[in-house]
């Protein structure tokens, strides 16, 4: 199946010209693997665009205009890091009889840190995606639970999940629990509404098709509408995954115990630029590696569903 | 206006006491009760036999697909009766199926999947339904297409496995929505060549909808020529002539003449109809 969806994902542009076929006579003979020929190019693009940015910095810093103790340029707060890695601690410092040096090292801090925050979004989007999915169907299944829950969750779901930051520690105090809430509640809402969309766009041929084919009510909703709106429900949950990623950050700056908008309120708090753009860049490549983890989960999990983009790379 | 007793038997024919499918009276009236309200279909009387090839030829919007959707049971008519050999319709049925104009196969299951697709509605076994979907692709010509998927299939090809998936369910009544309406002509021609032979395999009756007036003269026992707004059957024309029909001959140029009068006046009338309408606003 990924052979067949391969073939026809559209060739990316000029960087599979130059990583595949037309390789260099040197490497005559020797073609890459396909998925490497695919995959190579598309690194090396990405490799460019956040090199083209860091470059830009550089040379803003170099020519004076980038002041490094505001915005200190890459080379500084990357070059810096095993200086900042410090305030990675996980360990109970502040708790009696533990002393400052005690917990793991630093570069176990650091990935004790990510760890919990990925997890807290991973936890939190799944419960999410779950609930929504659940709560939506039952909405379109049951009139009675539309018209008993629908117009509530439409009312509940413009409220900024700032708003929700403190019910979230008034139920749950601090720790995971908070941070968790926070990532369900602030995606819930929209959620619900987005499947309640996607079931109403499913295209009415399938349901009329499998209605003459004697399909009851559920077999429908099991057969045709879930299978038709999974692709849209997993756009909405890569979505969201930048969403749960930023709420996930206040939850933690408001004391979880460890985490990286901990990390972030404490470089605020003692005025260190470099670990504030050490903890986005960090972000950032967590946020895409997750991005990229869930889009190759989709084309795995939705075979079906074509690459649009060749069109665009056509025109 | 109905003409009966036109219906030419055909050597596979299962004689049933009384017409497949019976309209009388049939009316259909979209959104009835509000202030929305429009009648899509009126005073219908409609006689379809076992075996028999009608098409239902009128100009969109006319409401042709609307008693398509009756007979299908997919929607309630608002007045008459509409009855399946004898019964009245209420619900959907495996012996009716329809087969839509755009592509309606499920993009996610594979063509023998879609095409057994009824019968695991009905429960039948992975085995049992395999060799199903091989035997009724083998009738459509697509043995090799089996694990293929649908969006890896030509519209034609596509339109065959739609038609698969509904013989799958041995219909007596095989309801088609303007099927090959978005095919090129060539393919459009194979596709009709290939209904027909369908058609004569199954002894399913054929109920045609279209807009397309070579199409009507290349497959129908029967055409019934309809008016829009509300959509009511016109005149119904028997067609007595062999197949394969050869477009160019004397007779059904002839045919294609008497057709594309009747149309042209129904389109005309409902130009003139439209006119009126922007002019009083």
């Amino acid at each position: 199946m990924a052979s067949v969806s391969t073939d026809r994902t559209p060739v990316s542009g000029t960087g599979t010209v130059a990583g595949g076929q037309d390789s260099p006579p040197a490497l005559a003979g020797y073609t890459l693997p396909e998925p490497l020929r695919e995959f190579l190019p598309k690194v090396g693009w990405t490799l460019v665009s956040v090199g083209t940015f860091a470059a830009l910095w550089e040379f803003l810093w170099f020519i004076g205009w980038a002041d490094p103790k505001l915005l200190p340029p890459p080379h500084v707060f990357l070059g810096a890091f095993a200086d900042q890695a410090k305030f990675f601690n996980t360990a109970q410092r502040w708790a009696i009889g533990v002393s400052p040096d005690a917990g793991p090292t630093p570069w176990q801090a650091v990935l004790i840190t990510v760890v919990s925050s990925a997890m807290r979004v991973f936890i939190g989007i799944t419960l999410a995606a779950i609930l929504a999915l659940s709560l939506g169907v039952a909405i379109r299944y049951w009139i009675v639970v539309e018209r008993l829950t629908l117009p509530t969750v439409t009312l509940l779901s413009p409220v900024s999940p700032i708003a929700w930051l403190p019910v979230a520690i008034f139920l749950f105090g601090i720790g995971n629990a908070p941070a968790i809430f926070m990532v369900v509640i602030a995606l819930f809402f929209h959620m619900t509404i987005a499947t309640i969309n996607h079931i109403d766009g499913v295209n009415r041929n399938l349901i009329n098709v499998a209605r003459t084919m004697g399909a009851t009510k559920a077999q429908i909703y099991r057969r045709v509408i879930i299978p038709a709106i999974l692709p849209g429900v997993f756009v909405i949950l890569r979505l969201n995954l930048f969403g749960a990623w930023m709420v996930v950050l206040i939850a933690e700056s408001t004391g979880v115990g460890y985490g990286l908008g901990q990390v972030i309120m404490l470089a605020r708090n003692t005025f260190n630029p470099s670990l504030v753009f050490f903890c986005i860049a960090l972000i950032g490549f967590l946020g895409f590696a997750t991005d990229w983890a869930m889009r190759m989960t989709q084309k795995r999990v939705l075979y079906w569903v074509n690459d649009p983009s060749g069109v665009l790379r056509g025109l | 206006m109905i003409h009966r007793g036109c219906f030419v038997v055909s050597d596979n024919n299962t004689q049933t006491a009384g017409p497949a499918v019976s309209c009388r009276d049939v009316g259909k009236i979209w959104s009835a009760g509000t202030s929305r309200a429009h009648e899509a279909l009126a005073n219908i009387d409609l006689d379809i036999e076992p075996g028999e090839f009608v098409v239902l030829l009128g100009p969109s919007g006319c409401g042709k697909s609307t008693l398509l959707y009756l007979i299908a049971g997919l929607e309630q008519q608002t007045g008459g009766s509409l009855t399946y050999f004898g019964e009245q319709v209420k619900a959907p049925s495996p012996d009716r199926s329809l087969i839509f104009q755009e592509t309606s196969l499920f993009p996610w299951l594979s063509v023998w999947e879609n095409v057994s697709f009824g019968l695991q509605i009905r429960g039948e076994s992975e085995p049992d339904r395999r060799a199903a979907a091989k035997d009724v692709l083998k009738r459509v010509g697509l043995t090799e297409a089996g694990s293929k998927r649908p969006d890896e299939l030509s519209g034609g090809m596509r339109q065959r496995v739609a038609v698969a998936r509904a013989l799958a369910m041995r219909p007596r009544v095989l309801l088609m929505d303007e099927p090959f309406a978005a095919l090129d002509v060539q393919t459009r021609q194979k596709m009709q060549d290939f209904l027909i032979d369908v058609w004569r395999d199954s002894g399913a009756s054929v109920v045609f909808v279209t807009h397309h007036i070579d199409e009507a003269v290349a497959l129908a026992d029967r055409v019934c020529v309809f008016t829009s707004r509300p959509g009511r059957i016109k005149e119904t024309v028997k067609v007595d002539l062999p197949r394969p029909r050869d477009p160019f001959s004397p007779e059904c140029e002839a045919l294609r003449k008497r057709l594309t009068q009747l149309l042209k006046d129904e389109v005309d009338r409902a130009f003139a109809e439209q006119e009126g309408m922007a002019e009083a606003v």
